[in-house]
């Protein structure tokens, strides 16, 4: 379907790994800037990514979850509206995904399993998400409907993406080595079928929905 | 690390110290009605994503946009630099599929908002003002900048943020994701309980 994919099949987030093996081919031939590439991919994909993220962000903005004031509620726990967003979406996901993989039209796309990572990060994400207000996908669409605050997200976000990479330079990853699993799925860790699990987990998901309608959200 | 632990819990007492002289919100506050049910969105973007997965073989984030455009206006700043740096390094900053999905987001959420009539064109939000007033501008900057640049440096970490790892990584079912977007929550409700309910 697509042919330009291959050039680019080593997913960017997977900064970090066998690190010190490379540290010193790199030294001894360092990298030129001037000779990177400024597009990573090819001109119709980026226009298939521009396409994607609008169809994304109108369905963000219709569904209040570029407000202020709706994702707020939702870190209070007042109103569950992104919970039931997220849900949803992976619930038919989660089904989707499942068939089309048995069909052979998709393939897995996931990160690998870091513990120490995914903990630590995540938490500082979320401290940073309730100053904030917006994550960075909301930031994107509250900045389109006009919250002017969420330019000032942006700036951070960039402040702090540059920052991590400084600091990458320093830490070589320490904490991101702790508890590396690989690419790792729940079905396997609780050692069951991908399909069973689904079968499980989708009505699981729906209760949970189902729930909370009930008890007045 | 002995930076880092100062650094966060710098972060954890300045809500609190912020607080201060907040007024406290009304119980129930007036939460404003999304344009489309949640359910039907959420249906809609389970789709889309399945959709750039069979299509573009590509995931939907929206993080790495950020560290991008910030190694890309390094590149245009100080080319050198950059290319010292191994996260640089390892992962080009380019103009990618992410950052293209941002630049649509923002596109598609004007649309939206334009079409709904739902335009603001506003710096403090009714919530922010409702508790910290309406002379908190340099309070929201600072709260702003900082949550910003924690959310992007956590996003780094962990591999993701809201979309990658909440939405496109959760429904593939990976550990990692799970852990992720259980983590964000933790952190963002306690982060929020104390900025705007202590």
């Amino acid at each position: 379907m697509d042919p330009a994919s291959d050039s680019h099949s080593v997913p960017s987030e997977n900064f970090s790994e066998e690190r010190p093996g490379q540290t010193r081919d790199a030294d001894s031939e360092p990298s030129d800037p001037q000779k990177w590439d400024w597009l990573e991919a090819s001109p119709g994909k980026l226009a298939a990514g521009l396409f994607f993220g609008l169809v994304f962000g109108f369905l963000l903005q219709k569904g209040g979850v570029a407000k202020f004031d709706i994702l707020i509620g939702v870190l209070l726990l007042e109103n569950f509206i992104v919970v039931k967003v997220m849900l949803t979406a992976i619930i038919v996901g989660m089904i989707g995904s499942y068939f089309l993989r048995r069909m052979g039209v998709v393939e897995l796309q996931i990160n690998e399993t870091k513990y120490g990572a995914n903990v630590i990060g995540g938490l500082l994400f979320g401290i940073g998400f309730g100053l904030l207000a917006y994550c960075p996908g909301t930031n994107a669409a509250a900045v389109g409907q006009g919250n002017l605050d969420a330019l000032v997200g942006v700036v951070g976000l960039l402040l702090g993406s540059y920052l991590y990479a400084l600091s990458s330079k320093f830490s070589s990853g320490t904490a991101s080595r702790w508890g590396k699993r690989g690419k790792l799925t729940l079905p396997e860790i609780v050692g069951i079928s991908q399909g069973r699990f689904v079968a499980i987990a989708a009505p699981v998901l729906a209760a949970v929905l189902l729930l909370l309608e009930a008890i007045g959200f | 690390m002995k930076l880092q632990a100062c650094l966060l819990t710098m972060v954890l007492l300045w809500p609190a110290t912020a607080a201060q002289g907040a007024t406290d919100l009304p119980t129930p506050y007036p939460y404003p009605e999304p344009a489309w049910s949640p359910y039907l969105v959420g249906l809609l973007i389970g789709i889309l994503v399945l959709s750039t997965l069979a299509l573009a073989g590509k995931k939907i984030g929206a993080s790495s946009a950020y560290s991008d455009a910030a190694g890309m206006i390094g590149r245009l700043m100080a080319p050198n630099h950059i290319a010292t740096l191994p996260y640089y390094q390892e992962s080009k900053p380019m103009i990618g599929w992410t950052l293209t999905i941002v630049l649509g987001v923002i596109m598609g959420s004007f649309l939206a908002a334009w079409t709904g009539g739902e335009l603001t064109g506003t710096y403090l939000q009714d919530m922010w003002i409702a508790r910290f007033g309406a002379d908190s501008g340099l309070l929201r900057t600072s709260v702003a900048l900082l949550g910003g640049a924690l959310m992007a440096y956590g996003a780094r970490m962990a591999g993701g943020c809201t979309s990658g790892h909440g939405i496109s990584g959760t429904l593939q079912l990976a550990v990692s994701s799970w852990i992720a977007v259980i983590c964000f929550f933790i952190g963002g409700i306690a982060t929020a309980m104390l900025m705007y309910r202590m």
